[in-house]
């Protein structure tokens, strides 16, 4: 990290990114990290995995996905050129089957034969049931109780591909406590498990292995942008959680000074409410989950809950990387309420016929506050991180259609 | 200066080992814990761990866990673990108190400002379920400064190469996670213990004591013929808010009937 020429190099070899990332998880799962770590970096250097990994990304995936103009939605912010970036239509509707493929043909050249993974929205549990499946493995998908019933069509999903879906009523049974239940699986399956981590964060090198995993959406961006437009993008917008689509798209794009980057958290009910989503603005340096990073805490360190309507933003952590970044004030961290994600749901849904994902509403909600005060030639870049497919019903109680909502 | 070599002295001339008995502090309220941590000596308990309550117990089993959340509720805090160990210390000046928990809440206080206060109330001992060797260095000088022992755990996945990294940073005694799980769940065979108790002492001249799926008087005797102690936690915190403070109490004092009749 000491390379002042780039934003790229981290983490140092310990898993750091500045005081952030690290290997802080129980002395059980140490040297399981460490197998995990030299498999992916001879994984990452052997030409044959990376052949395996594109070939699937190119025929099960279907990337490229592609990059859309959003025509209507450019002239009703009145300004910056809006594309889209369609994560929506890979297969699974959203980004974390690219993840999934890297790890589970890692898991399998480990010889594990049993994954486990963590679930909020049941995207990351899906995609990860979809890929045990492709390759006959045996699946667990650690849930909240509170999360399940929020996402129950995800929940039969992954009872169709043969997962088995655990529960999680240990603490406000979402997310975090399935993080929790997933470690504690983890430490008492050591010989045959892998787990299957969906997001930037947890201990090294899991932050950036997820994130190498997910730059084809970086990478593709900048093809394509210069194919259509000739030049590369002024400005990227993705929404964050633990924030793999973010880092995906982002990091190939970090040493391209140009290039403006904002990343969007959740500020749920707002954030004076304190009931939001929002690490990096209204939290503080903490570990959880195995590494350093920005964290919704109280003054004695005991987490406090997260809240979005989204459930997939619905976390009081963040990935390292992004907690570097904004320290470093390389990208620019924001937040969008539930209510302005509302909105910009229904105004992509009906204006450029695609319903995004609650998650990546954030993205589009910030496109659509700034858009109208940048000129006509500024070129942006959202990422449709997903499809909303899985939020009708949380948005049909949300406006109120309650009849509508008991039909879907 | 920790109590802790001392007391292991004393267990050693009277050739037996030791009961390291485990409550949770705040739970399931200051007054009964308070109570529970100040009867452990009388009740048999040669060391005390005391635990910090945290959010999100990643190593715990259903009985630490719930535990934590009952001491969270009643107002528990990590200000507040250093405020009981202090009031015990007002009546004990030998039984060793190690903290164990987490590491965020010492984060958020600040490693050398914990380790101050930490010593101040008179703890002798942490065990940091999440702080690796690879991570410790940011605590271990601190504890060290202020007298205060860093002992690690060593589980059935540290082999020979990592056992000399695990133990680098080790003082006061060694602590043996004899299964590959979380804590108050499944027990290790005795056969397996022994293994790998004699295993560890190629490694380290530390006592070791040995825990997590220790729940019965003749258990813990199993373990105290080859340790030099035994670490009983999930079953002394469920019996507490099952049965009530005496009943612990009671249980501790078979505990440590079964660990000191264990060499006889």
């Amino acid at each position: 990290m000491t390379n002042l020429n780039t934003y790229r190099s981290g983490p140092d070899e310990r898993g750091h990114f500045g005081i952030f990332g690290g290997r802080y998880v129980a002395e059980t799962l140490m040297p399981l990290i460490l197998q995990v770590e030299a498999a992916y970096a001879a994984a990452k250097a052997d030409p044959e995995f990376q052949g395996e990994f594109r070939s699937l990304l190119q025929h099960y995936v279907g990337r490229p996905n592609p990059l859309t103009f959003a025509r209507r939605l450019t002239a009703a912010w009145g300004g910056a050129k809006v594309y889209l970036k369609r994560e929506d239509l890979n297969h699974t509707g959203a980004h974390k089957i690219n993840n999934c493929i890297g790890q589970i043909l890692l898991a399998r050249r480990m010889g594990k034969k049993r994954i486990i993974a963590e679930t909020g929205a049941g995207q990351h549990g899906v995609a990860t049931a979809t890929v045990c499946a492709l390759f006959g493995m045996e699946c667990c998908i650690y849930m909240g109780a509170t999360d399940i019933v929020r996402q129950a069509p995800n929940v039969y999903r992954m009872k169709l591909l043969g997962a088995g879906v655990r529960p999680v009523t240990s603490g406000a049974a979402t997310l975090k406590d399935a993080m929790n239940d997933a470690l504690r699986d983890w430490v008492s399956n050591v010989d045959d498990t892998y787990y299957l981590i969906g997001t930037v964060a947890g201990p090294h090198p899991y932050p950036a292995m997820v994130r190498d995993f997910q730059c084809v959406i970086g990478e593709e961006v900048r093809t394509q942008i210069l194919a259509q437009e000739g030049r590369l993008p002024d400005s990227l917008v993705a929404c964050i959680g633990g924030g793999s689509n973010a880092m995906g798209l982002f990091h190939p794009f970090l040493d391209e000074a140009g290039v403006r980057i904002i990343g969007v958290e959740a500020a749920g009910y707002g954030l004076d409410t304190g009931r939001h989503a929002a690490s990096l603005t209204g939290g503080r340096p903490g570990v959880l989950h195995g590494n350093r990073t920005y964290l919704l805490q109280d003054d004695d360190g005991q987490i406090t809950e997260a809240h979005s309507i989204s459930a997939g933003l619905d976390y009081p952590g963040i990935g390292p990387e992004h907690s570097w970044l904004h320290d470093s004030g390389r990208v620019e961290y924001v937040s969008v309420t539930d209510d302005e994600a509302l909105a910009a749901f229904q105004q992509c849904t009906r204006a450029e016929g695609i319903i995004p994902a609650l998650e990546s509403s954030h993205a589009l909600a910030h496109a659509a506050k700034i858009a109208g005060g940048l000129p006509p030639e500024h070129l942006m870049v959202v990422n449709l991180s997903g499809r909303g497919d899985k939020d009708v019903n949380t948005v049909a109680k949300a406006l109120g259609d309650e009849h509508f909502g008991g039909l879907v | 200066m920790s109590r802790i070599p001392a007391r292991f002295a004393q267990c050693q001339a009277e050739k037996r080992a030791a009961l390291v008995a485990y409550v949770m502090a705040g739970d399931p309220d200051r007054a009964a814990s308070q109570a529970v941590l100040d009867g452990l000596p009388a009740a048999g308990a040669d060391i005390i761990e005391l635990g910090m309550p945290f959010t999100d117990p990643m190593a715990d089993g259903p009985a630490i866990q719930l535990a934590a959340q009952r001491a969270l509720k009643a107002g528990g805090s990590l200000r507040r673990t250093l405020e009981m160990a202090k009031a015990f210390r007002a009546h004990d000046e030998a039984t060793p108190i190690v903290v164990m928990g987490y590491y965020n809440p010492i984060y958020a206080w600040g490693p050398e400002r914990f380790c101050a206060a930490a010593a101040a109330a008179g703890v002798d001992g942490l065990i940091i379920v999440d702080l690796p060797p690879e991570e410790a260095d940011e605590l271990v000088p601190f504890a060290r400064a202020n007298g205060i022992d860093f002992i690690v755990l060593t589980t059935p996945t540290s082999d020979d190469a990592r056992l000399p990294v695990v133990l680098a940073n080790a003082s006061g005694f060694v602590y043996y996670v004899s299964i590959a799980g979380v804590t108050g769940t499944r027990s290790a065979s005795q056969t397996a213990i022994d293994e790998a108790v004699a295993r560890l002492r190629r490694h380290t001249a530390l006592p070791v004591c040995v825990g997590f799926g220790i729940k019965t008087p003749a258990q813990a005797a199993a373990v105290a013929k080859v340790a030099d102690g035994a670490v009983v936690g999930s079953a002394i915190v469920a019996t507490l808010v099952e049965s009530g403070p005496n009943e612990a109490l009671a249980l501790v004092q078979a505990l440590a009937d079964g660990v000191r009749g264990a060499r006889t």
